[in-house]
């Protein structure tokens, strides 16, 4: 009847022990009514736990967690570009196309993910592997055109380079 | 005040107070300044831009909105500058707006429309695609069309700040932001409606209103809103004497610029198929459509033989709690000319044990606005979020403000602030908790403990959350102590209050009712009670209280605006002794199969739109009103009714021509007496809790009247909550129902089958099962003790 007393199956349990210590350090840098604040590093902590990308569950066992109102979370993860909503491959590329990279060749970049991975902006290849990604500047302009692939930088993308670099993935 | 700075705004020299924004002293001042995004009501935004003003010396435009004033400062609304900045933002804020104004029900009294007209370029440069956004469906109250949103977030501050749950936000961002419910979900708020109000453009507007007029096609009444006891003040519209829907009146000093759903949204049930139309009487087993003077002779006489033939005291009269003062006044002179004093509005209370002693009329005790106040308050037995929305409110910002609300309630309700203690407990322990608390601040305050108190609470142990309730209480210096509307219902009602009184006393707290219905306040000074005469002068020998009455077939009775098994505590109770009665006449805005199988006569009464009268709201205050649209077809005001029985039984004093007549009668004998709750102390018995299973009978937001009952779109919310048995999961097991679908509740010699829900809102050996929804009403009593079995 009250709703929110009723028991709809708490999501909390797919937090995984070690999600759910990390996020707690982070809680403990916040005043204790503040708990919000760690949304962050909540949502990002949980997406590395579930391969990538951040499902509905998760976003209602953050809010749970953190006792934010979902849509509050939900904001937040749809408003930053590096959480993402949907499945991903295992490996994500971002490129970056803002102005420096524009004028260094990020165009030819994309063109080159587009002939080996067959994939273009927002795309992820049949067999999982490779997601391409158009994001802004990353800060790395010096060493434009570059790319993120997963958690590194890479920058002054040739063809070649990128092959180099793609032929030592899984 | 001297501490006031200097501006100018357009070369006008003005006075504020430090810290106050540019577009508040213009407003006050009356120069207009366009804005989206900035309510008074609520935190500053600056997102819309749309209040860009030229100030002397600043390089940009600067938003009146968020820009405080400083000494010196020289504003200019309308430079060439500022003109220039408007048009710009105007400019831009149309690039995604659709051009559907001809379908558009905003269309007339939209802020966009009208500040595009008044600030914007004649024609757009734009002539790239728009961005489409679709919208969801948010419930049956609200509709969306969220391409036309200008992401102002008065909607999504509302739901923060006011509504206290945050329903919607501001997703994606960018090109992309979208306004919207989480996922595709309803929102649950009582006060949901406020955002159609807010939203400055036709994003948000009324579905039940939708397409259905133009508001330049509608006529504007006031009236009061007739629900709850804070008398929120309403504008109707209405159209070739249909009304078309219900805005709130702004009135600072009680619903502010809110309604609440219920006031807002009841108007739907106006013209349901159930309306009474005609005069019927019953002759045999069949109804027959008479006119209205048939129908008034044939109760007149069927009064009067009731009356020779088994003696007045067999005349009996129940009134809604929300009938107007007036009618309540003609009912009960009408009653007592008759030499009767068996009246009653009090249909939903069980316990008449302390009628004596109660104050002169039941009140806050302090003014609604002074609630925001309170350093400290407690509630008890008062799901005051739905039973009082509006008071809910004025508590919130007092909790948000660092207040101590705390709460003791048979349910553990969900409220919209932060509680500093809750106790939740079953109905019959309420009182030891009461005593605990009161214990508690007797050793606190080193008072004496009232006359026989000392013995009894021997036994009661003041528990830690008890001690910290008194803490807070005796602490502040301004606090208040609530019982609430369920509390009114309870079998301990009496209990409750002699406790509750205590220990605002102790506290040093204001003490306050939160009554049922809109007029609760009224009954008792017009005399709708027993015991008193109207003005409050008591009676030596009371007549029957509403207890008695429904609970045993009586002679003759009359009915106004009661549906028997919904309006009351009683169910199946109140309906057998009225069908039993000898003779029924029922005063009724609605015909229900139930009503026509208890009545012999059902006299067609206006609802409180279609009628004059004055409700007297919780803080003691008259607020009278016209009649918003004329009664539908052969419908009458009720007062009329029972001043023309008056005259047919030839009897004084009802020769009154309009509403405001009956009150000046009324305000003679009463005057209009303050808020003053003090009784005398009569000592609770504080027995021991009993040990079985125990019904605890909430009453739903959306079931407290005929009215609402039936306004469809308020009864299709997640707030209309149905009939099932509703326990936790610990009782449902020890009953041995729970993995049962359906449990067979039986109470006395009642019974019914409900469906069973887990809900750990329920404390321990207790069973919600709501009251004055249909499928409860066939049980006999809101509280008290019941079996279970599987069904
Ligand atoms: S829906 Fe209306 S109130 Fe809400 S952000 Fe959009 S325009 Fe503003
Ligand atoms: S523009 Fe690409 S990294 Fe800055
Ligand atoms: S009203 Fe000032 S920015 Fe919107």
């Amino acid at each position: 009847m009250m709703a929110q007393h009723k028991k709809s199956a708490s999501k909390l349990p797919l937090i995984n022990d070690e999600s759910r210590a990390e996020i707690d350090q982070w809680i403990a840098k916040y005043p204790p009514d503040q708990k919000q604040s760690a949304v962050m590093a909540a949502l990002r902590i949980l997406q590395d736990q579930n391969g990538g990308y951040l499902s509905e569950d998760l976003i209602e066992a953050t809010a749970e967690y953190l006792k934010m109102p979902p849509i509050a979370v939900y904001e937040v993860a749809t408003f930053y570009s590096m959480y993402e909503l949907e499945q991903v491959g295992r490996h994500k590329i971002c490129v970056c196309t803002n102005i420096s990279c524009k004028l260094c060749g990020s165009d030819d970049v994309l063109k080159h993910l587009q002939q080996r991975l067959g994939i273009g902006p927002g795309e992820t290849s049949d067999d999982g592997r490779f997601t391409v990604k158009e994001v802004e500047c990353l800060g790395a302009c010096v060493d434009a055109p570059m790319f993120q692939l997963g958690d590194s930088y890479h920058g002054k993308l040739t063809p070649q380079r990128i092959d180099e670099i793609l032929d030592g993935l899984d | 005040m001297s501490d006031d700075i200097n501006i100018e705004i357009n070369g006008m020299p003005l006075q504020a107070a430090p810290g106050t924004m540019v577009i508040q002293v213009a407003d006050e001042a009356g120069i207009t300044i366009p804005r989206f995004c900035y309510h008074k009501k609520l935190s500053v935004a600056a997102n819309c831009r749309m209040c860009l003003v030229e100030v002397e010396k600043a390089p940009k435009p600067l938003p009146a909105c968020a820009t405080p004033v400083t000494e010196g400062m020289k504003v200019f609304t309308r430079s060439e500058f500022a003109i220039e900045a408007q048009k710009s933002v105007m400019e831009f804020l149309l690039i995604n707006h659709p051009l559907d104004c001809p379908i558009c029900d905003q269309g007339g009294e939209c802020d966009l429309q009208d500040i595009a007209m008044g600030y914007g370029k004649d024609v757009s440069r734009f002539a790239e695609k728009k961005r489409v956004v679709p919208s969801k469906n948010i419930g049956p109250l609200i509709a969306t069309d969220m391409t036309r949103c200008i992401h102002c977030t008065r909607c999504v501050r509302f739901g923060q700040e006011i509504g206290g749950i945050m329903e919607l936000g501001a997703y994606g961002r960018g090109e992309d932001t979208r306004i919207g419910t989480y996922m595709e979900s309803a929102v649950s708020s009582e006060m949901s409606g406020n955002v159609i109000d807010l939203c400055p453009v036709g994003a948000l507007t009324s579905k039940p209103y939708r397409y259905r007029g133009r508001p330049w096609e509608n006529q504007q009444r006031e009236t009061i809103a007739a629900h709850d006891c804070v008398g929120s003040n309403l504008e109707v519209e209405l159209r070739r004497n249909t009304v078309m829907r219900v805005l709130p009146r702004e009135n600072e000093a009680i619903n502010e610029t809110w309604l609440s759903d219920r006031d807002r949204f009841s108007y739907t049930g106006l013209y349901h198929e159930q309306r009474a139309r005609h005069a019927l009487i019953k002759q045999g087993d069949q109804w027959k459509q008479v006119d209205w003077q048939i129908a008034l002779n044939y109760a007149v006489e069927g009064i009067k033989t009731v009356q020779q033939g088994r003696g007045s005291e067999q005349i009996g009269a129940l009134t809604s709690p929300s009938a107007t003062l007036e009618e309540m006044y003609l009912l009960q002179k009408l009653l007592r000319s008759l030499g009767s004093h068996n009246i009653d509005h009090r249909l939903r209370q069980l316990d008449f044990s302390r009628s004596d002693i109660a104050p002169r009329y039941p009140s806050l005790g302090c003014t609604i606005a002074e609630l925001e106040q309170v350093e400290a308050g407690l509630l008890i037995g008062s799901c005051v979020r739905k039973d009082q929305p509006i008071i809910a409110h004025r508590l919130r910002k007092a909790a948000l403000n660092g207040a101590n609300i705390m709460s003791v309630n048979a349910i553990d309700y969900d409220v919209n602030f932060p509680l500093a203690e809750s106790i939740v407990t079953a109905p019959d322990n309420m009182p030891q908790t009461l005593a605990g608390i009161a214990r508690a601040l007797l050793t606190l305050s080193g008072e004496p403990a009232p006359a026989d108190l000392a013995t009894r609470l021997e036994n009661i142990t003041s528990h830690d959350d008890h001690l910290a309730i008194a803490k807070h209480l005796h602490s502040a210096d301004n606090a208040v102590v609530l019982l609430g509307t369920q509390a009114m219902g309870q079998n301990e009602f009496g209990e409750l209050q002699s406790l509750a009184e205590l220990i605002g006393r102790l506290a040093g707290a204001k003490f306050g009712y939160l009554t049922e219905g809109a007029n609760s306040a009224g009954a008792w000074l017009a005399g709708a009670v027993p015991h008193r005469q109207a003005g409050g002068e008591t009676i030596a020998s009371p007549g029957r209280h509403a207890g008695e009455m429904l609970s045993q077939p009586q002679g003759a009775m009359v009915l106004l605006n009661v549906e028997p098994e919904l309006d009351s505590a009683y169910g199946s109770q109140a309906l057998r002794s009225m069908q039993e009665s000898d003779f029924v006449v029922a005063l009724s805005p609605y015909i229900s199969d139930s009503l026509k199988a208890c009545a012999d006569v059902i006299l067609p009464v206006t609802p409180f739109i279609e009628m004059s009268g004055t409700f007297i709201n919780t803080e003691g205050h008259w607020q009278s009103f016209g009649a918003a649209v004329d009664p539908l077809e052969e419908a009458k005001p009720a007062w009329k009714v029972l001043r023309v029985l008056g005259n047919l039984f030839e009897f004084d004093g009802f020769d009154q021509v309009t509403s405001e007549e009956v009150r000046d009668e009324l305000r003679a004998i009463s005057g209009e007496p303050p808020m003053d709750n003090q009784s005398a102390w009569q000592c609770p018995q504080l027995a021991p809790a009993g040990s079985g299973l125990q019904r605890i009978g909430h009453l739903p937001i959306y079931a407290v009247d005929s009215l609402v009952r039936r306004a469809q779109p308020l009864q299709e919310t997640t707030d209309a909550i149905a009939a099932a048995a509703y326990m936790n999961e610990q009782t449902a097991d020890a009953a041995g129902v729970g993995d049962a679908a359906y449990v067979l509740v039986q109470q006395d010699n009642s019974e019914v089958r409900l469906p069973l829900v887990i809900d750990e809102a329920v404390p321990a050996q207790c069973v919600l099962i709501p009251y004055g929804v249909t499928g409860s009403e066939t049980l006999t009593r809101a509280y008290g003790p019941i079996e279970l079995q599987r069904g």
